[in-house]
């Protein structure tokens, strides 16, 4: 899993039906000092329980997300699976 | 996933079993300040999308699901969504 920043959401009225109901983020991808390392991209979150400049920990693994979901045919690549309240990397 | 604008089309008359029918665009992966992020790619399209529009795309393995979870075809990158709008975090 990848250590992001939730920058925003994004809307879509029309999608592929593996995506109606489910919440879209933009994230940002960190370094262990919590600054942006590489390209931002888009995760679901299913459990919508992150919001726009929390941390989080994205699975970006499609056979994972598949098997969270307990949906094998689920077209989705990468997932927030959890809220980050504290990152502790001693020494820096 | 990613974000991305659909910049063209591609027409093929002959092609592998699996992409008949199949609407085929040339799309340009944009970050989240939709500056492009990478070269542009060729996706299927699941949304009607059309040149010009914003959209969500799913790459690998789950673009073919996208298209077909039963037979999936020979595609690494599906348009699963048309962006409406991306709100970021303190309009960044």
């Amino acid at each position: 899993m990848v250590l992001c920043q939730v920058l925003g959401t994004v809307t879509a009225t029309e999608k592929h039906p593996a995506f109606a109901a489910r919440r879209m983020m933009v994230v940002q991808p960190l370094d262990e000092a919590q600054k942006p390392a590489g390209k931002s991209f888009l995760a679901v979150d299913e459990s919508s329980q992150s919001g726009p400049g929390d941390v989080v920990l994205v699975l970006r693994e499609g056979n994972g997300v598949r098997q969270v979901l307990k949906d094998k045919t689920l077209p989705i690549r990468s997932l927030i699976v959890a809220v980050v309240d504290a990152v502790d990397v001693p020494g820096r | 996933m990613y974000l991305g604008k659909v910049i063209g089309t591609v027409v093929c008359e002959r092609k592998y079993e699996g992409l008949e029918g199949r609407r085929l665009l040339i799309v340009q992966p944009l970050d989240h300040r939709r500056e492009p992020s990478g070269p542009p790619e060729v996706a299927v399209d699941t949304v009607s999308a059309s040149p010009g529009t914003l959209v969500y795309l799913v790459g690998s393995r789950e673009a073919a699901l996208a298209v077909s979870a039963t037979q999936p075809p020979p595609v690494d990158s599906a348009i699963v969504g048309l962006v409406d709008s991306v709100d970021l975090v303190g309009g960044r």
